[in-house]
């Protein structure tokens, strides 16, 4: 085949036809229009009178064009012209075909496995060996077999969460000997490429498929200023789009949902956009991940840890609001100026703080709690509180927890306390002694600079030593803490403020506020936050950006999970949410780092493109070009030579603009991509269908029909259905419709077979048919009319249940309305739906029976309803439906029951399961 | 001998299938002119009454009505109106460029000349004059019967030369005659008969017949135009630019008719097939009644 631009042609030597072009060209030239002979008596007069130019006896230019033009269209035409050729080269050897698989590939992998199929299959024509390739895999020695034996083996590949990152050990690994080579890439630049690439043209030649979709990824989400920033990237920046990031996590029963949702606009040529989320704490916290709508991506997913966390914490100082003290002195200031940038404080009275459901109440020297509040507290501790205590005069002054065990105090408390290093006593103040192993707070650099002047003492106990996380040189318990419920009491034996020790004025106040989760870490968590720890994967997510159950996955190291967090995930450790103590980190496919680039290949690769512009044959098109201008041509060459005036002349003429119209038309639906936009109009909106029978009218009704009902529906209903749609059963794909209305006519042609497989398919997925034989007036019981007849022909092919007529108890009478019976323009014969299953029985004291599986997949009925229901396009009924007033009402039960109808396609047997409303009720009231 | 019978008897069937047609249509559309004005409104020959008027001496006896008389003492003559029949001579171009037709749904011109001189022909007959053909094929006569007679004789005349001249053989002296041609040959053989028809106090009408081909010239690009019977041919190679010149020369020509017939004291009338007969009709019919 002989390239020109992205025109091939099939038989290119014809085009040498070009060369005669200019002989032609003389030739034209040279020979004048024939004359015409006409028999005119008007010619005495004409005897003696020339010409007044003479050189006009030749072809004019334009006509010659022309005809030059139509000439060289159909040599053209010919020569086989094809726009897009994809050239197949036949090959010889082993193919190897490689596929990035990484989670860029998630957006359109069905489409690269069709590719792969598709060249093994050629491969397999041609009798070559395959080997296929996943580069995300850890590198192995690839095996050529027989294309057939691969063709399971590529159906089950499954693109990985993870960019390819050895390429270079890939490289090395290879196998011997010339083969060629596809690679279908990602697009995106990942480090060693060119090493394999340069590995791979030393074997053989090497094709690259590159998607020309953008690849959109979603960089983690950052907490600033009380705000949530999130970002998108994109490549190749194109034009200014908006796509919408999805935040979602657990509603309050636990079942996930979608929070909240943003839109995120990329300006014309920008690879990144950002837009800012502000929501309320509650909701920001259980966020488990963002989304980018629409994309199946692991990199458009973004898990979230603790860095998006900020918890809600509620100070409660002894001290009342009106004393005016020093600032400093107060006893929440330390906290408060700790607490502040890491999470959300909430201030007022402990009753209300309550209400508030805090994740951390610190009471800050806080004796005294009324019955009331302890027992709130003691409520709000077992569903999982944090308690943190801060000793102080008025907790040593009280005489609170010193005879009994409080059950808000982890120690009993000694009375008074102790000062140590005063003036008024002996000895230094006291140091604090390393954390023991056991101790949350283990692993924390004790300073020498922080001392301990005074305390509360804990009462000696069997449990006092397993209560203390942290204790002072001398072994006095300085932290305590005791689980209550699922929640925990800590009391600090100091003041939160630096009355009693410099404690609070330390760095490593803040990190023991860290460890016991009151504050919230930093962003990022460092190398030295992970090392030393197993991370178990609580979560992980597959390329697709779905979650994947990860039970069966061993924990990694934290010196591993610091580097994934760096460089991306890799085989060994895969994206999720990564648990190691309390704490979790969240590893995605993008880091705050992660910059999209696209992978350069070196000149002289071919690269195609997945979707690339499909082959299209030029020839027809041409010739039709060059008919046209020949019909041209005839239309001015008698217009030039005077042939043209005349009534028949003229005639001929518009006979010829009639050809050329029809060309036009013809060779317009060349390339009808219509399947496409049928597919958009459907799936728009609850698109009700109906199928066309072929008889103009019956079609209009139906669809009229169908019109009202949807005005029906978008009156009383929350469904609100687009235009119907007319479908041919032959050509459209039913799948994007809850619902077909199929009137029943004598003369309907039976459907193809694959139609029929069609229907089949979407009567068992789901899909539902109300048939109507439109013959309720004449019709009885049995089916005797033509249009019942060719039901019965229509639907022996059918899948369809055992039906029986609708009994009294089914849910087609109480979707939305109650209805007894369905009567459409006639109020005639049954209607019948899927019989029930045999067993059932009706429960005695219960109206109905519990039949709660499957909606039935046909109606059949005859009482015309679309002519019920049909409204013309002043929304006036247009069909008279009965007599009067009770015909008025008969219209009414027959919207009412297309209403029923589409409530039961849309919902299924929602309504039935409400027989079991009081039995739920009852267990929920235990 | 047998032969000549044969062709005569089927050209005479021919010839009585079409006449009726001819005739039919003819006197169709002479039944649309409501005859009148054709008495001579004095008293005279005519079968008509005209008026009784007292008997003078010398009147011969015979021609008095006693019966007008009986019934007054004066003697009364009855007088009829002067119905004097006039000889009217018609003239058909036979030649070819008669039979042209500038688009097929249009008869040719012959076809109209004939129907205007029927027709004409019908309406003088009944009007009592006598009517004949320009030549010998038929003498003036009066009757119903020289009609058939006329329509024989106009359907037989087919000459086989290009463009026909007035025949001025036949005319009665100080008849009238009516010319229908298109007048496009020589104007010389035009003037020739006319001058020679006015000799002999011959005065009358010419029709000029031509079709709106004729008259528009719709013609462009390169054209061969040949006369009806070949004998004359012009090659244009751009005939749309000769139109302009061809409509001077043809009214040109038909100045020069107009000129020749006010010389001479005769009517010209210009005529096109492709309007209505009926105009053509009524004029020629006046211009036979104009008495000067």
């Amino acid at each position: 085949m002989w390239m020109l631009g992205p025109l091939g042609f099939v038989q290119p030597w014809l085009l040498l036809g070009l060369i005669g072009l200019p002989v032609l060209w003389l030739l034209l030239r040279a020979v004048p229009p024939a004359p015409i002979r006409r028999l005119f008596p008007g010619v005495a007069l004409l005897l003696g009178l020339t010409d007044e130019r003479p050189e006009t006896d030749k072809t004019p230019w334009w006509l010659l064009l022309l005809r030059m033009l139509a000439v060289a269209g159909v040599i053209m035409a010919f020569a086989g012209p094809v726009l897009n050729p994809q050239i197949r080269e036949p090959g010889t050897g082993p193919l190897l075909i490689l596929l990035d698989g990484s989670w860029a590939d998630a957006r359109d992998w069905p489409s690269r496995i069709d590719r792969a199929t598709a060249l093994a299959r050629d491969a397999s024509r041609a009798g070559r060996q395959v080997a296929v390739l996943r580069l995300t895999d850890t590198p192995k020695l690839a095996q050529f077999e027989p294309a057939e034996a691969l063709a399971g083996q590529l159906a089950l590949l499954a693109p990985q969460a993870w960019s390819p990152g050895e390429y270079a050990l890939w490289a090395s690994t290879l196998p011997e000997g010339g083969f060629d080579s596809y690679w279908l890439s990602d697009g995106l630049q990942h480090p060693g490429r060119n090493d394999l690439l340069a590995a791979l043209q030393a074997r053989g030649a090497v094709t690259v498929f590159q998607s020309p979709r953008p690849v959109l990824a979603l960089p983690p989400a950052r907490f600033e200023d009380g705000q949530i920033k999130l970002s998108a990237l994109r490549l190749p920046a194109g034009d200014g789009v908006s796509i919408e990031i999805s935040a979602r996590g657990p509603d309050p029963s636990g079942i996930e949902r979608e929070l909240a949702r943003l839109a995120v606009d990329f300006a014309i040529g920008a690879d990144k956009a950002e837009a800012d989320l502000a929501l309320p704490p509650e909701l920001r916290n259980r966020i488990t991940r963002f989304e980018i709508v629409g994309i199946r991506s692991a990199g458009a997913v973004s898990l979230t840890d603790d860095s998006l966390k900020r918890r809600k914490i509620a100070l409660i100082s002894g001290v009342a609001k009106d004393q005016e003290a020093l600032q400093l002195l107060s006893p929440t200031h330390y906290l408060r100026q700790a607490l502040a940038p890491v999470a959300d404080l909430v201030d007022g009275a402990l009753d209300d703080v309550l209400l508030a459901n805090p994740d951390v109440i610190v009471l800050a020297d806080v004796a005294r709690l009324t019955p009331d509040e302890t027992e709130g507290l003691l409520g709000w501790l077992e569903k999982g509180g944090l308690l943190l205590r801060f000793a102080g005069p008025r907790l040593a002054a009280s005489d609170i927890d010193r005879a009994t065990d409080d059950p808000l105090m982890p120690v009993r408390l000694r009375q008074g306390g102790r000062s140590i290093g005063g003036a008024m006593s002996w000895g230094e103040p006291k140091v604090l002694a390393a954390f023991p192993e056991d101790s949350p707070f283990h692993g924390l650099a004790v300073p020498d600079e922080v001392t301990v002047f005074a305390q509360v003492l804990a009462e000696p106990g069997p449990d006092l030593a397993a209560r203390t996380i942290a204790a002072l040189a001398d072994g006095t318990p300085l932290v305590t803490r005791k689980d209550v419920g699922q929640g925990q009491v800590v009391l600090v034996h100091v003041t939160a403020n630096a009355e009693w020790s410099n404690l609070p004025l330390s760095g490593l106040f803040v990190q023991m506020l860290e460890r016991l989760s009151v504050s919230t870490r930093p962003a990022a968590p460092t190398a030295d936050d992970l090392e030393g720890q197993i991370w178990v994967p609580e979560g992980m997510l597959d390329a697709y950006g779905q979650p994947k159950d990860a039970s069966d996955v061993a924990g990694v190291e934290g010196a591993d999970l610091a580097d994934g967090l760096k460089n991306g995930p890799a085989p060994k450790l895969p994206p999720g949410l990564y648990a190691g103590g309390d704490r979790r980190v969240a590893l995605n496919v993008i880091n705050a780092q992660t910059v999209l680039a696209p992978a350069v290949w070196p000149a002289g690769i071919v690269i195609e493109g997945i979707e690339a512009a499909r082959e299209q044959a030029l020839k027809g098109a041409v010739l039709g070009g060059a008919m046209v201008l020949l019909l041209l041509d005839i239309l001015a060459s008698l217009w030039v030579s005077g042939r043209l005036s005349g009534a028949g002349a003229r005639r001929g003429a518009a006979s010829i603009g009639l050809a050329l119209a029809c060309l036009a038309t013809t060779t317009g639906d060349l390339q009808a991509d219509a399947a496409d936009d049928f597919a958009l109009t459907a799936t728009s909106g609850v698109v009700l269908g109906h199928v066309v029978t072929g008889q103009a009218q019956v079609d209009d009704i139906a669809h009229a029909g169908l019109i009202g009902l949807g005005e029906r529906l978008y009156e009383r209903t929350a469904v609100e259905p687009e235009a119907p749609i007319a479908i041919n059963l032959e050509t459209d794909d039913l799948a994007f419709f809850p619902f077909l209305y199929w009137p029943i006519t004598p003369s309907q042609p039976l459907p193809s077979a694959a139609a029929y497989a069609k229907l089949n398919r979407y009567l068992r997925t789901g899909g539902m048919i109300l048939f109507d034989t439109r013959d309720g007036d004449i019709a009885g019981f049995g089916g005797s009319t033509p249009e019942a007849r060719h039901l019965q022909t229509l639907a022996a092919a059918l899948d369809i249940p055992p039906l029986e007529p609708v009994p009294k108890d089914h849910v087609l009478g109480r979707t939305f309305y109650l209805l007894q019976d369905y009567p459409g323009r006639f109020a005639g014969p049954p209607v019948w739906v899927e019989a029930s299953p045999p067993d059932s029985e009706t429960v005695k004291g219960m109206p109905f029976r519990n039949l709660n599986d499957g909606v039935t997949p046909v109606v059949v009925g005859g009482n015309d309803w679309a002519a019920a229901w049909a409204v013309d396009r002043r929304g006036v009924a247009m069909f008279p439906v009965g007599r009067g007033f009770a015909g008025e009402r008969q219209r009414e039960l027959a919207s009412r029951f297309g209403i029923n109808l589409i409530m039961y396609v849309l919902t299924g047997n929602y309504k039935s399961d409400q027989v079991h409303v009081p039995a739920l009720l009852e267990r929920l009231g235990q | 001998m047998t032969l000549t019978d044969a062709s005569l008897r089927s050209r005479a069937e021919a010839l009585g299938q079409s006449l009726p047609a001819l005739l039919a249509s003819a006197e169709h559309l002479a039944s649309t002119v409501m005859l009148g004005e054709h008495g001579r409104r004095r008293a005279g020959m005519g079968d008509e009454f005209w008026q009784y008027r007292p008997a003078h001496a010398g009147d011969p006896a015979r021609l008095i009505d006693w019966r007008r008389s009986a019934r007054s003492d004066a003697h009364f003559v009855r007088e009829r109106e002067w119905q004097a029949a006039q000889s009217v001579s018609l003239w058909v171009d036979p030649s070819k460029s008669m039979g042209f037709t500038g688009d097929r749904s249009r008869a040719p011109k012959a076809d109209r000349a004939r129907l205007l001189a029927l027709a004409l022909a019908v309406l003088l007959l009944r009007g009592g004059e006598r009517v004949g053909l320009a030549g010998d094929a038929a003498p003036p006569r009066s009757g119903r019967a020289q009609l058939l007679r006329l329509s024989n004789a106009l359907e037989s005349a087919d000459a086989a030369s290009d463009y026909g001249y007035p025949d001025a053989r036949g005319l009665v002296s100080h008849g009238r005659a009516v010319f229908l041609s298109d007048f496009l040959g020589d104007i010389a053989g035009v003037e020739d008969g006319l001058s020679r028809a006015a000799d002999q106090g011959v005065r009358g009408a010419l029709i000029q017949i031509l079709d709106p081909a004729e008259e528009e010239f719709p013609f462009d690009g390169r054209t061969i135009f040949q006369s009806m019977g070949g004998s004359l041919s012009h090659e244009t190679l751009r005939a749309g630019d000769l139109r302009a010149r061809y409509l001077a020369r043809l009214a040109e020509r038909k100045d020069r008719l107009q000129a020749l017939a006010r010389a001479t004291g005769w009517h010209c009338h210009c005529h096109h097939t492709g309007a209505g007969a009926l105009p053509a009709l009524l004029w020629a019919y006046s211009a036979l009644e104009d008495r000067r």
